[in-house]
């Protein structure tokens, strides 16, 4: 009751080589970039916070032109007004439109922000890198070093720092950047230290590769994630240490506006009621810490893998 | 878990805090470590009922450095301390020169030997003898070069006394051969001798002047830390001290022992040390503070459009103005810092920027002072505001240079709102007015006066409030070799004139000299004068009798309460 | 553990020593004196005020008798009190910074902790977004305009509580709040990163898996371990916050220590500059090496015994 099986010929036709076909990549192939941009698209607060920045900066850059007023003009006829069609944030106690001062302030402290986040993240990166990559000893006395600028008063610094520069925007970033580069370095510092342990690190050195090659391949383009947001939340620090050192009177120059001086320069309007001129320069400057920290959240989350669902 | 990181992290800290507590070992201090029970203020009530103790409560700004008459630093040192001693003679409302620890007193023709004689009765808080031999002391205590005294100068009117205080002698011998050379003497427990190196018509009002208080010497003899402790505290005046909480507050209550007790009304004055003009503001609102001094200029304005009874706006001895740095092009014209000086409009910047009636100032010597004939000094104003005149001036001077444009320069200022507004107030006039173009700079205190100090810089503000009422207060400031100059502006000719009023016993010549010696500078223009101060304080309706004197804070013995 | 002890110890003495001389070379190489003011100063009370306080030593004497008397505790006198030594500044200032700082820490972390729970829990849904929104607002008004707005409000139109000074508790209630915003926010945020991490990670999983109440995994295995970070910058939030925040003594008149800081560099009060530098190392210091304990005691994966 054996049946042999039938083997005809067609059973034994050769498959059509296809195999180009099964490696093909049906979806769109997407770059990790891309694929963060995704993410980040998703998540509606981080949006928020991006559309923020891009309104501030627009305005910023036309904010100032289109009132037809300078930040500097003093009209003692008009000062302590309300927002009216002349000035659409009002006028402050030396009757200088709020609108252009706001928007001039932009400029300030945003220029500030995105400046001083530079600095940090080149002297981060370089000092961390190199604390990180090289370990051992040097690591130790570099580390050591960050830690003895943490502990020397800060007002010191931005005191001597004034009295050497001069007064000025460039004497205020790099007043933000004196001690600001050091979270990014240890965070630099910290994700090297990971990352030299991992294979392909280990494998490149193996192959005789040189640590500029190393550390410009690998391990930068690795630690890009959590630099980047560490960038982000950067800029709103340091416009808000920029408010600080105008409390101390160590702020930009009079007659220019930041945030910041406007803000210190309107507390006393609480008092008197005038409580908007407080409240412009202070709305603006939560605005743009909103901004700029679920901006950076969101992209913690998109840059993170382990998020991905 | 939480619950134990706190408790850990406390009891960690409370480990190195008993380390530092242990390590400092200076026992003079009042008890304070409790800062949980004690009350500082009862919370904002304003209910004591006529009955009670009459309570005045002012903010002092800031703790007192020292309340030791010979130690006095400012006026963070001197209110508390006009209230606590009193000297010699006094100064009261209008300026008036009455006696106060002197009954009467002798002045020799020539000037220069004064002879005073102290009232019977008068005693120290502690109950001892208030003597001449107290005076002497504490005139030779300040002048001691080994006591530091930072107000010591206020005594180098006295023969010898500049020879003493800046003695480096090491020898205890020779210092004291120069301490004895001192022309003060207790000549008994009464009567008390000063001889003078120049006759100096002001020192009336000088020996009122905390620099020449009374020290007990017995007490100071026993104890040298005296002053430092609320308990061993002695003084001579209306008010006695009964609590320094450091950097908190102080109290002092009625001196039952005063001369002068009856028209003592208040009980107590409460100090506060609260340094930011807004919270002291404030609290004057919520009714913490009686008075409020400094105000916000802000605030001042809002007073004064509303006509608030509260807002007092008594005189005040001094001068804003602008420094020049002469010894730099182009400022080193005349002709140009004449133009500059011409070129602002001063009425708009008391009206909106001070906002407290402040006067205009063309000249130096502020408004308040009397001459030989008891009318106000400043009678002419040396230059007026003309925009077309100083363009001219400018382009002239600029010329002169050889310079074809204004070369950009910076306004120096220290960090406060209303430099900070006047600056750029300025700094607008001068753009509008003479098509100028200049900077604002900002410098912590100690960095301007030291630019100042180096001339490192083009224009600097300053103001002057005067020590005692007498243009000559004024006047030595610019001499050559004055360390409060800073222009780089040197005038032999100013300098004789400023000496002339210096030696003169006629109040005609003295005054004649100062007139000229005032004109010459305004010709000269090495300050551009800006405005001559007023003195705004808040007071609550219910506190009567609080004046000011134009050199001093607000006098508040004479206060009374009337709820 | 000893040897790491002492090596730590070696550290952070040589690290303070840097840290003096750094802020003595600095404090020197900035314009001004103690004494300087806008009035007059005569060369002769000037140089009397010099020698007083061993000022016009050369620079190297100064030096050396500040170690010599740091070295016995003693941080000598401050120039601008004559009632006050530097010793009395830091045992009356500190209790004051330390009991807001600690007030502060505990509301702003406790709340921190809250929100930063719940807005992983409910990632990137409402509730995630309103405690964020909170979080960030608190990060992002400066403290001098919270103090500001606090005291009109509360304190003055209200009446509610004392505006300023420091005494009863009442005094600490506004202070506190001001000063806890930002660490909340700060405690808020990075819990709630440290969270989702911690929630992605297979325990978690497995432990869900397992069936185990939601609850009782979010207690004993998320949360015990997403708090580790925030132990780590705790030392440097509570050194900040203990040693005292100039902005919120000074608004509020709160005789603490980060006034008499800001005061001494203002005022060139050399010794009270180098004394409270000195005193707030040794905090710092001291707050990273019991975080470094405490750390080893929350994660049994840490031995300490590995050195740097």
């Amino acid at each position: 009751m054996q049946h042999e099986p039938q083997l005809t010929a067609e059973l034994f036709q050769p498959v059509a080589d296809n195999s180009m076909e099964t490696e093909k990549i049906v979806r769109p192939s997407i770059s990790y970039w891309a694929d963060v941009w995704r993410r980040l698209k998703m998540n509606k607060l981080a949006m928020v916070g991006l559309f923020l920045i891009v309104g501030l900066v627009v305005m910023a850059i036309i904010g100032p032109m289109i009132s037809g007023y300078t930040y500097h003009g003093i009209d003692f006829k008009a000062k302590n007004l309300r927002w009216s069609a002349e000035h659409w944030f009002g006028t402050d106690t030396s009757g200088r439109d709020l609108f252009t001062r706001a928007w001039y302030g932009a400029r300030i402290s945003l220029f500030i922000g995105v400046m001083a986040a530079l600095i940090d993240f080149v002297i981060g990166v370089i000092y961390g890198g190199i604390s990180g990559f090289k370990g051992g000893r040097v690591d130790n006395i570099m580390m050591r070093i960050a830690e003895v600028l943490y502990g020397v008063p800060y007002l010191l610094m931005v005191i001597l720092l004034m009295v050497v520069m001069g007064q000025g925007l460039w004497t205020i970033i790099i007043a933000m950047t004196l001690t600001g580069w050091i979270p990014m370095a240890r965070l630099v510092r910290g994700q090297v230290l990971q990352l030299k342990e991992q294979e392909y690190v280990q494998a490149a050195l193996a192959l005789g590769a040189s640590t500029g090659w190393i550390l410009r391949k690998h391990i930068i383009p690795n630690t890009m994630g959590p630099i980047l947001v560490n960038i982000t939340l950067t800029v709103p620090t340091a416009i808000f240490a920029e408010a600080t050192l105008s409390f101390l009177g160590l702020g930009v120059p009079a007659p220019q506006a930041s945030w910041g001086t406007m803000a210190n320069d309107a507390l006393v309007s609480l008092l008197v009621g005038n409580t908007y001129q407080l409240f412009i320069p202070g709305f603006l400057i939560s605005l743009a810490m909103f901004a700029f920290n679920v901006f950076g959240d969101g992209l913690r989350d998109a840059l993170d893998p382990r998020m991905r669902k | 878990m939480k619950k134990s990181i706190s408790v850990l992290l406390s009891l960690s800290l409370a480990g190195l805090l008993a380390l530092t507590g242990c390590s400092g070992d200076t026992g003079s201090n009042t008890a304070q470590n409790n800062n949980g029970g004690q009350t500082a203020t009862n919370g904002g009530s304003t209910d004591s009922s006529s009955s009670g103790p009459k309570i005045l409560r002012v903010n002092n700004s800031s703790e007192p450095g020292s309340l030791h008459p010979a130690k006095a630093q400012g006026t963070h040192e001197s209110w508390p301390l006009r209230h606590l001693f009193v000297g010699l003679t006094e100064v009261v409302e209008g300026n008036k020169i009455e006696p106060a620890m002197a009954e009467k007193w002798d002045i020799s023709p020539d000037g220069k030997t004064y002879t005073f004689h102290l009232r019977d009765g008068i005693k120290w808080s502690n109950g001892d003898p208030v003597t001449a031999a107290d005076f002497e002391f504490a005139w030779k205590y300040a002048l001691n070069p080994n006591t530091a005294s930072d107000y010591a100068y206020q005594l180098y009117y006295i023969e010898g006394a500049e020879a003493y205080n800046t003695s480096k002698e090491k020898d205890p011998a020779k210092l004291k051969a120069l301490e004895d050379k001192v022309g003060v003497k207790a000549l008994d427990d009464k009567t008390l001798q000063v001889k003078l190196t120049n006759p100096t018509a002001y020192f009336l009002e000088l020996a009122g002047f905390y620099t020449y208080f009374p020290v007990n010497k017995k007490v100071q003899e026993q104890n040298p830390n005296w002053a430092n402790d609320a308990s061993t505290f002695v003084s001579n005046g209306p008010f006695k001290l009964t609590e320094w909480k450091h950097k908190e507050g102080l109290k002092m209550v009625k001196n039952e022992n005063y001369f002068d007790k009856d028209k003592i009304k208040i009980d107590e004055i409460d100090w506060a040390m609260i340094e930011d003009e807004n919270t002291a503001w404030q609290m004057y609102r919520s009714g913490d503070l009686d008075l409020a001094y400094p105000l916000p200029t802000d605030v001042i304005g809002q007073l004064k459009s509303s006509n608030s009874p509260e807002l007092h706006i008594d005189p005040e001895y001094a001068t804003y103005f602008y420094r020049f740095n002469t010894t730099k092009k182009p400022f080193n014209n005349v002709k140009v810092r004449k133009a500059l000086a011409m070129a602002i409009d001063r009425q708009a910047i008391v009206d909106n920027v001070t906002q407290a009636g402040q006067k205009p100032a063309y000249g130096l010597v502020a408004l308040g002072s009397v001459d030989e004939n008891g009318n106000e000094f400043h009678q002419t104003d040396y230059f007026k505001e003309d925009v077309a005149q100083a363009k001219q001036l400018l382009a002239e001077g600029l010329k002169e240079e050889g310079l074809t444009s204004m070369p950009k320069f910076k306004i120096l200022y220290n960090t406060l709102d209303a430099h900070k507004k006047i600056a750029e107030a300025i700094q607008s006039m001068w753009r509008d007015n003479l098509g100028i173009e200049c900077e604002l700079e900002n410098a912590e205190f100690q960095v301007k006066i030291d630019r100042e100090h180096k001339l490192d810089y083009d224009i600097s503000r300053a103001g002057w409030i005067g020590d005692f009422m007498d243009p000559m207060t004024f006047m030595d400031m610019f001499t050559s070799l004055s360390t409060q100059n800073d222009t780089g502006w040197k005038n032999k000719e100013y300098d004789a004139l400023v000496e002339k009023a210096k030696q003169s016993n006629d109040q005609k010549v003295r005054m004649q000299a100062m007139r000229d010696a005032e004109k010459l500078f305004m010709d000269e223009m090495p300050v551009m004068p800006i405005y001559f101060y007023t003195k705004p304080y808040a007071v609550k309706p219910y506190v009567k009798g609080v004046y000011a004197l134009a050199t001093e804070y607000p006098t508040l013995k004479y206060a009374d309460i009337q709820k | 553990m000893l040897r790491f002890t002492l090596k730590r110890l070696g550290w952070a003495l040589l690290t303070l020593w840097m840290v003096i001389t750094l802020t003595f070379v600095l404090m020197h190489s900035i314009p001004g004196n103690p004494f300087a003011k806008e009035g007059k100063m005569p060369p002769g009370v000037f140089e009397n005020l010099m020698r007083y306080y061993h000022l016009d030593e050369p620079l190297y004497v100064q030096y050396g008798l500040y170690l010599k008397s740091l070295l016995q505790f003693d941080f000598g006198p401050s120039i601008k009190s004559s009632t006050l030594t530097v010793n009395d500044y830091i045992r009356e200032g500190f209790p004051v910074s330390l009991h807001l700082g600690l007030q502060a820490l505990i509301i702003g972390v406790t709340l921190g902790i809250i929100f930063g729970v719940f807005a992983a829990l409910y990632h990137n849904r409402y509730p995630d977004y309103l405690s964020m929104v909170l979080a960030i607002i608190g990060l992002s008004v400066p403290n001098f305009i919270l103090a500001t707005v606090f005291i009109n409000y509360v304190a003055v139109e209200w009446g509610l509580l004392p505006p300023a000074q420091w005494g009863t508790w009442k005094h600490t209630i506004l202070p506190s709040l001001a000063l806890a915003a930002m660490p909340m926010a700060f405690t808020a945020r990075l819990m709630r990163s440290s969270m989702l991490e911690v929630l992605s990670q297979d325990y978690v999983k497995t432990a869900k898996a397992k069936g185990i109440a939601k609850s009782m995994v979010i207690l004993k295995h998320t949360i015990r371990n997403a708090i580790l970070p925030i132990v780590t910058v705790l030392g440097v939030i509570a050194t900040n916050l203990v040693t005292g925040s100039f902005v919120i003594e000074h608004i509020f008149g709160i005789p603490g220590m980060g006034e008499m800081f800001v005061k001494g560099i203002f005022n060139r009060d050399y010794p009270v500059i180098l004394g409270s530098t000195v005193f707030y190392s040794a905090v710092l210091i001291f707050l990273t090496f019991v975080i470094d304990v405490l750390y080893t005691w929350i994660d049994p994966r840490i031995k300490v015994t590995g050195g740097e």
